[in-house]
């Protein structure tokens, strides 16, 4: 059932021609941001290579590059969330998931699943650029790994939060907007505090960090099962009122 | 096993703190079509709601087939198929792909989903859009598609709410076929507000008023309700009003204009027969005589009437 829903929502997503338009813009703020980022790279890496320690060619372009796509992304997951339950309901067609054989847990992950295996290529596109690199150079690939699996928790996390703020209004737009609000006011609460502050815990793009820095903290992937957990819950909870409330 | 697809027990809902549906008890059987019929906010759409589950009852119990649908919803819910107000379409699939994703979504193995689908779209004549994205159809055709979508894994009861909303009146007839075909196999409960659809489709009637179920009865005999016996006349050279009244069996004489009229007679006395041979006898020239006919709506006003 859960897989069903998945795949119904990733057909909607693939027939909307915006979506292709969007993947492509995406893919080419990439791929020249890669571009530029490793010209300047070429540049002073003869002035790189007189350091004792030197910052590799993964570091320097890879790591930034993930870090871009991570703020890319915080803005473009919630033009695609809103339409996981807003627009369902707006269009009055919640009704044949809601009267089906489906659970609200059931419908819930189905739609957060479709989604993600949807983001999953934005996703993998960026370590397999960077694969391009193996024909000259030798990447780090343990921080590609890292960076890798820190983007998919970062997404999966953003793709909770916006399943669940779309299934609060009826109006895709506003889902989206209240989505970015959120994020964003995350993000700032993160880049505004002072180091020591307890505000960095509840932004994700804090606890990427680590991950963009190539260093797998468990702490930092329990909180991004938490945070998915957390609003995926919420999210069934809001479906399951809404056959209380009407 | 009983015979019933469809049971429900003393269902309660409010709305905050408008009760809109009063203990409602309700029981639908195999090869039954049941209409319910009720003025715009009777509470017919809340009922249908919250026999599909798309709405939970504050209190009161549903039984699909046997299976409680509180307690048992995944398994109660693969024998209801169900067309809200509005169908629930995804536009941007197309008819066949979205018909399978619903026949799927109930529970349908994948090798019985191509002839299911193929069934739905024969009956509801949907061949030649099959390919087609719902958002380009027609409101007519997305109509078909909605009850498609409710009819295609084969269900033991189907819930209709309004089904023949803005369709031409080829397709409604269409529509009500497939209704009664339906009715055959399974059951179904439509709700309406078009009383000559229940005079055709519906074996049975429900009037709901302010979430109560008010008067139940079948189709026949609910025309009957409160029928009243006489006919009108049309007399080309008709005499004094006095003259009609005085035969016998005659109750009362209504002059609607100047060569009609209306009579009303003790229904097992039929003046009829007496009044032709008088007409042939007197020169009235009676050109027309048509019995009167209860319409369910002056039925149905009046049991709305009467019970409020």
């Amino acid at each position: 059932m859960i897989r069903l829903i998945a795949m119904r929502e990733l057909r909607s997503l693939l027939s909307i021609p915006s979506t292709w338009f969007v993947l492509a813009g995406l893919q080419f703020i990439l791929a020249w941001f890669f571009l530029t980022r490793l010209e300047a790279f070429l540049e002073i890496q003869p002035q790189l290579a007189l350091l004792a320690n030197p910052p590799g060619v993964t570091g320097t372009v890879g790591a930034s590059l993930f870090n871009t796509a991570s703020l890319l992304l915080m803005m473009l997951v919630p033009m695609f969330t809103m339409r996981l339950i807003a627009e369902e309901r707006r269009n009055q067609t919640l009704a044949l998931l809601l009267s089906s054989p489906a659970s609200d847990v059931e419908i819930t992950i189905g739609k957060f699943a479709g989604l993600l295996i949807f983001l999953l290529p934005m996703i993998a596109i960026l370590p397999l650029m960077l694969c391009t690199l193996f024909f000259g150079t030798h990447p780090d690939s343990g921080l590609l790994i890292s960076n890798s699996i820190g983007l998919l928790l970062l997404t999966s996390s953003y793709v909770a939060l916006g399943l669940y703020i779309s299934s609060l209004t009826a109006q895709p737009v506003i889902a989206s907007l209240g989505t970015l609000a959120i994020l964003t006011g995350l993000w700032l609460a993160d880049i505004t505090s002072p180091a020591a502050s307890f505000w960095h815990q509840f932004s994700p793009l804090y606890h990427f960090q680590n991950f963009n820095a190539g260093l797998l903290d468990s702490r930092d992937a329990a909180f991004f099962v938490l945070f998915t957990a957390f609003f995926l819950t919420l999210a069934a909870r809001r479906l399951h009122n809404n056959r209380i409330y009407g | 096993m009983s015979n019933a697809t469809l049971t429900a027990r003393n269902l309660s809902r409010s709305f905050g703190r408008r009760e809109v549906i009063h203990d409602l008890t309700l029981e639908l059987k195999r090869g039954e079509v049941l209409g319910l019929l009720g003025h715009n906010g009777a509470g017919k759409s809340t009922t249908l709601q919250m026999l599909t589950g798309c709405l939970l009852p504050d209190s009161g119990t549903i039984d699909i087939c046997g299976i409680s649908l509180l307690k048992n919803p995944a398994k109660a819910k693969a024998h209801i198929g169900y067309l809200p107000e509005s169908p629930p379409l995804n536009r941007e699939l197309s008819v066949a792909t979205y018909l399978g994703f619903a026949a799927r979504l109930h529970g349908m193995k994948r090798e019985e989903i191509d002839s299911a689908t193929t069934e739905a779209i024969r009956r509801c004549g949907l061949e030649s859009v099959r390919k087609k994205l719902i958002s380009t159809l027609s409101k007519g055709y997305q109509q078909r598609v909605g009850i498609a979508q409710a009819i295609v894994h084969r269900p033991d009861v189907l819930v209709l709410d309004e089904p023949t909303v803005g369709l031409d009146p080829s397709q409604i007839r269409d529509i009500r076929d497939l209704i009664r075909e339906q009715g055959n196999s399974g059951s179904v409960i439509l709700s309406t507000h078009l009383l000559s659809e229940v005079e055709s489709v519906c074996d049975r009637v429900e009037i709901m008023q302010k979430g109560r179920l008010i008067y139940g009865d079948s189709s026949d005999r609910m025309q009957h309700y409160g029928a009243v016996s006489g006919f009108t006349i049309t007399l080309n050279n008709p005499p004094a009003l006095d003259e009609l009244a005085c035969i016998e069996g005659v109750e009362s004489v209504e002059k609607v204009s100047a060569t009609e009229f209306r009579i009303l007679h003790a229904p097992d006395r039929n003046p009829g027969s007496e009044l032709m041979s008088l007409s042939t006898q007197k020169g009235w020239q009676l050109t027309q005589l048509t019995p009167l006919h209860a319409s369910l709506e002056d039925v149905f006003v009046k049991i709305t009437k009467e019970k409020s």
